[in-house]
């Protein structure tokens, strides 16, 4: 039964857009005012295809390639960080930034602070160890287990390097066969001669 | 790390914001809509990490909006009614455009008629799905959108 007041109701409902864009700006900008964004996360265009970063009030957390399944990423996070994820290119900014020089050719060193909190045991000495390695340089799965202290577990470093959830600004590119192989690249292989190239390594 | 697994909060609002925000239209008027979306997520993202269980995160995010939508008619107030409970003050008449006349009325109602009668006429819902929403019956909901209907006929016939 639809009488005229049922009508007037649908046909006069209420038509106002929302900007979503803009609504998520807003509530990420006052989230994290009040303490209450606990990861950010914003896109970096780079030569390397458009890549993820999740900054925590910490530091950078994580660093996703295309092709890693953003939702799956952000799942993990959500599980193993905290559930209060929001969009914020204000947020990320910085590490924007830095990357943005550093495909320019303008950046050798990245002073974003890091949050390590998705690494932990030998797995987060060999990537501290591997942020050392100077740009334009290399290192060999050995030395960089033999720096963490473990010389014998050059293995073990090279899973701890393939699961970096920071690459490019902690290099694990810069890690390679002690023979001259390049070794692997969560990015792929075409991404880890890309950077070596960009620095002049290779 | 969390004991409940809660879905990234970003993902609330690329599945819910849209619709809750012509909720709160129906519910507020256009105007303060966007500004009680505003507050029901921020209230959302406070609560979040102390929600025991994931499920039903629509009706709990619906439940927030309603609450929110009924503090700013209050506010809207111009003077403090008698706010006791159980009684609901009546909105003013919102500067509002004036098609939207019998809105306004809509918006005069009593906080669970108004919000049943929007998202049946606003959302276009079932009477299941406005249970749910709601956090009652379908039985309530419907007994709730028809006393709407009544009270609105008669504010509109006099």
């Amino acid at each position: 039964m639809t009488d005229d007041l049922e009508r007037r109701l649908t046909d006069a409902t209420p038509v106002t857009d929302l900007d979503l864009e803009r609504f998520r700006g807003t509530l990420a900008g006052r989230a994290a005012a009040n303490g209450l964004l606990d990861v950010a996360s914003g896109m970096v265009d780079s030569p390397l295809g458009p890549l993820t970063v999740f900054v925590t009030p910490q530091g950078l957390v994580r660093l996703s390639y295309p092709g890693e399944g953003l939702a799956v990423r952000v799942d993990e996070l959500a599980e193993r960080v905290s559930p209060r994820i929001l969009g914020s290119p204000e947020r990320t900014d910085a590490v924007r930034r830095q990357l943005d020089e550093y495909f320019e050719g303008k950046r050798s060193t990245f002073d974003v602070p890091i949050d390590w909190r998705l690494v932990s045991g030998f797995a987060r000495d060999v990537l501290r160890v591997t942020a050392a390695i100077p740009f334009g340089s290399v290192s060999t799965y050995g030395e960089v287990a033999a720096r963490a202290g473990s010389p014998r577990a050059y293995r073990a470093a090279g899973n701890a390097l393939g699961s970096n959830p920071i690459p490019i600004v902690v290099p694990c590119h810069r890690v390679v066969h002690a023979g001259g192989g390049l070794g692997g690249y969560t990015g792929g292989l075409d991404r880890k001669r890309h950077l070596l190239r960009l620095e002049g390594a290779r | 790390m969390n004991s409940v697994h809660l879905p990234p909060f970003e993902r609330l609002i690329d599945a819910h914001a849209r619709e809750l925000h012509r909720f709160l239209v129906g519910l507020v008027g256009p105007t303060e809509a966007e500004d009680c979306l505003q507050e029901t997520y921020m209230s959302a993202l406070r609560g979040y990490r102390r929600l025991r269980h994931g499920d039903n995160l629509r009706a709990w995010l619906y439940t927030i909006a309603q609450r929110k939508a009924t503090d700013a008619v209050r506010r809207r107030m111009r003077r403090p009614t008698h706010d006791l409970d159980g009684v609901e003050p009546v909105a003013p008449p919102a500067p509002e455009r004036a098609d939207d006349g019998i809105w306004m009325t809509v918006r005069a109602l009593p906080p669970k008629q108004r919000a049943a009668v929007v998202h049946r006429f606003v959302l276009d819902l079932a009477y299941a799905e406005i249970g749910e929403r709601m956090g009652i019956s379908e039985e309530a909901a419907r007994q709730n959108v028809s006393a709407g209907l009544r009270r609105l006929r008669r504010e509109v016939t006099t």
